[in-house]
């Protein structure tokens, strides 16, 4: 789950991690009384879409990019109008873009230095770990790869949390000067608080700056939360905005289907995640593009399977479905019913390959063939991927 | 001929009376496992299936049954706090079939397990089985069949695709452990191939892996420098797009590290042969079993 630059602003608000002075503002007047509030002649007025490049996109009513400084209220008010329902084509948006509900407008700070600071979770030793670098606002990818010293690590004990003496020691090898060094550690301390009480899997703060007036302070976050930690955390979940979500991993979540969207024409439909990922992977190696990730689960229900087929179909990208079941605990021939069912209950129009192995499975194949549904029935795993390339129309 | 469970394993079962303990506590009980226990808090007293007491804690369990190890199903919100319980009662094998369990909560887990002698198999497993002897999960105990192939693998059903692949070409398995596609996991596939390495009675190993993290790369420097057993390989998620959580919480390519490319060379630099479709895992074994 994603959230908007407000919300994390937000958020570590509460836990003491300080930003720049700013509000959230959803209407022109509104964005005028922040910017009034603010009392100051250096503002900036930010376009809120979950999607980077904000400032070099285009609006598709012609106005050139969704952040802009200003330093009037009144001005702030004007360039809230041109943003507030309008919609922002980035790089990162594709051609669609995304329509911007809500704008933050800020005070814009000189910077003086810009640092990188990310807490996250360090697979390796199952613990947090605190990621730093003087090379602040560039990516941290391209720095680890160039010159690795740049980067700092700091091991934190999952039991005791960040200490004190580490977040001093953070601040030295980042060279804050001793005078700034209290409000340094202060934000280090509040970052990995925010982190650990979040259950967030990242905070990532690029940049974190020091200002020319002397303020430590955390510039640009990206939070990622743990998805299996939300329950605990109505807050947060609060803080999901689904018109930024693509609408059909909204559908798939309400049915509790695992699906991720990709570019291809074959829809896939597989129970268990890593047999998923590796019919994609299949459908590739035969020639063939997956439209999608699709976990239907172990204990999938008919009810699920009809819900997965609509989702499939829903996409007008795909051309042709493989469903690949390898069927354990359920029985492959009350899978058969339950796709022969889906298939009347959607009227299915478009090529479909299923693959079954497991309980059962003659007499789930016998079911199929004997359907009189246009359903292709596949061997093993090669023959459906070359079927189902085959049927596929070529992009 | 086996690795951490046989026919002398004694099991408990935390969370035996909910829907899912009960359904597969009862698959479990028809394979073989001598199921010597259940935990229900507040339910102690109860017998299952008319054979199985139930306790209110595995202490008790462990007390009055001898139990040595234990399958958990309990919710993941109380999930990491079954496994403490079951490691302070000393109990020696943990298996968390649990699937959702907080990163955060698993983090202080893992950092107390350091201090104990129990081992964890998961969590977000389908568990471990030594075929004909004892099986500890969710996973159909008819496609194994006893033998000499190892089986680790981060996946539950891509697992069950490449067991029965072996067994429907007249191989059968010492053991089979799903290890779990959590991010922070118990036993990793450096411990499992281990294991195996150490084992007698395996005499070739399968290692299933996926996108995400570096496990697949640490046990194949392992094997590179201490096993001559012949070992194959298979990595899901080829197609997976960078930073997208492909179903397992642990199966994501972040900060251009953990892809699938970069896996299978490790894998390949370590001689290990390496099955290039789902398809031919077995297969790819086989090639080099000699």
């Amino acid at each position: 789950m994603n959230i908007h630059e407000y919300q994390a602003k937000e958020l570590l608000d509460r836990f003491g991690a300080e930003t720049p002075r700013g509000g959230v503002a959803r209407t022109p007047a509104e964005a005028e009384r922040v910017a009034r509030e603010l009392g100051t002649n250096q503002l900036v007025v930010k376009s809120q879409i979950h999607a980077g490049g904000r400032g070099k996109g285009t609006f598709t009513n012609g106005f050139q990019g969704g952040v802009h400084l200003c330093k009037t209220a009144g001005q702030a008010r004007d360039l809230a109008a041109k943003m507030l329902g309008q919609t922002l084509v980035t790089h990162q948006t594709g051609p669609a873009g995304r329509v911007v509900n809500h704008v933050l407008v800020a005070e814009s700070v000189e910077i003086e230095k810009e640092f990188y600071f990310a807490v996250l979770l360090d697979r390796a030793t199952g613990a947090p770990v605190i990621v730093a670098s003087r090379e602040g606002g560039m990516d941290i990818e391209e720095v680890a790869a160039k010159s690795p010293e740049k980067i700092i690590r700091e091991a934190v004990d999952p039991a005791f949390g960040l200490q004190p003496y580490q977040t001093r020691k953070l601040a030295r090898e980042l060279g804050f000067a001793p005078q700034q060094m209290r409000a340094a550690c202060k934000l280090f301390a509040a970052l990995y608080r925010c982190f650990h009480d979040c259950d967030c899997s990242m905070v990532e703060i690029n940049p974190l700056v020091l200002t020319k007036g002397g303020q430590v302070l955390a510039l640009d976050a990206k939070f990622s939360f743990d998805d299996n930690a939300l329950f605990r955390h109505p807050d947060i979940m609060a803080l999901r905005d689904v018109g930024e979500e693509d609408p059909r991993e909204v559908e798939a979540s309400k049915h509790h289907l695992s699906y991720i969207g990709l570019d291809g024409n074959i829809g896939c439909m597989v129970n268990g995640a890593g047999l998923a990922m590796a019919t994609m992977d299949i459908i590739k190696h035969h020639g063939g593009e997956p439209a999608n990730f699709l976990d239907v689960g172990g204990g999938a229900t008919e009810e699920q399977v009809t819900e997965a087929f609509k989702i499939l179909l829903s996409d007008p990208k795909v051309k042709a479905i493989l469903v690949n079941i390898f069927g354990g605990i359920m029985k492959c021939d009350i899978i058969a019913q339950g796709v022969m069912n889906a298939v009347k209950a959607v009227r299915l129009g478009i090529p479909l390959v299923v693959r079954l192995e497991g309980t059962n499975v003659e007499l789930g194949r016998k079911m199929l063939a004997e359907s009189g549904l246009p359903i292709a029935s596949a061997s093993d795993l090669d023959d459906a991927a070359e079927q189902i390339v085959k049927l596929a129309p070529k992009e | 001929m086996s690795v951490l469970v046989d026919k002398n394993t004694r099991l408990v079962v935390q969370g035996i009376t909910g829907k899912s303990g009960a359904f597969h506590t009862r698959s479990c009980m028809e394979y073989g496992t001598n199921v010597v226990a259940g935990v229900t808090p507040a339910r102690g007293g109860e017998v299952f299936e008319d054979k199985v007491p139930v306790f209110d804690t595995v202490h008790e369990a462990r007390e009055q049954t001898g139990c040595n190890a234990t399958m958990i199903f309990v919710p993941p919100e109380f999930a990491a706090d079954a496994i403490l319980e079951a490691a302070d009662a000393g109990v020696e094998l943990i298996v968390c079939i649990t699937e959702g369990i907080p990163v955060m909560d698993m983090m202080r887990v893992k950092e107390m397990l350091k201090a104990s002698n129990s081992r964890l198999i998961g969590p977000n497993c389908p568990g471990i089985i030594t075929p004909g002897q004892c099986k500890i999960g969710i996973m159909p105990g008819y496609i194994h069949k006893p033998g000499n192939i190892g089986v680790v693998s981060r996946s539950g059903t891509l697992t069950y695709e490449a067991v029965w692949q072996l067994t429907s070409r007249g191989h059968g398995q010492s053991t089979c452990i799903g290890i779990g596609g959590d991010p922070i996991i118990g036993t990793t596939t450096l411990d499992a191939v281990q294991l195996f390495a150490a084992d007698p009675d395996t005499h070739g190993i399968i290692l299933i892996g996926e996108i995400g993290g570096s496990a697949e790369e640490e046990a194949a420097a392992w094997l590179k420098e201490n096993c001559d057993k012949p070992v194959a390989g298979f990595i899901a998620g080829a197609t997976a797009p960078p930073g997208r959580r492909m179903g397992h919480a642990g199966a994501i390519i972040s900060g251009g590290k953990g892809t699938a490319s970069a896996k299978k060379e490790a894998l390949r630099d370590a001689g290990i042969a390496v099955a290039e479709t789902p398809s031919t895992i077995a297969d790819t074994l086989l090639a080099v079993v000699k």
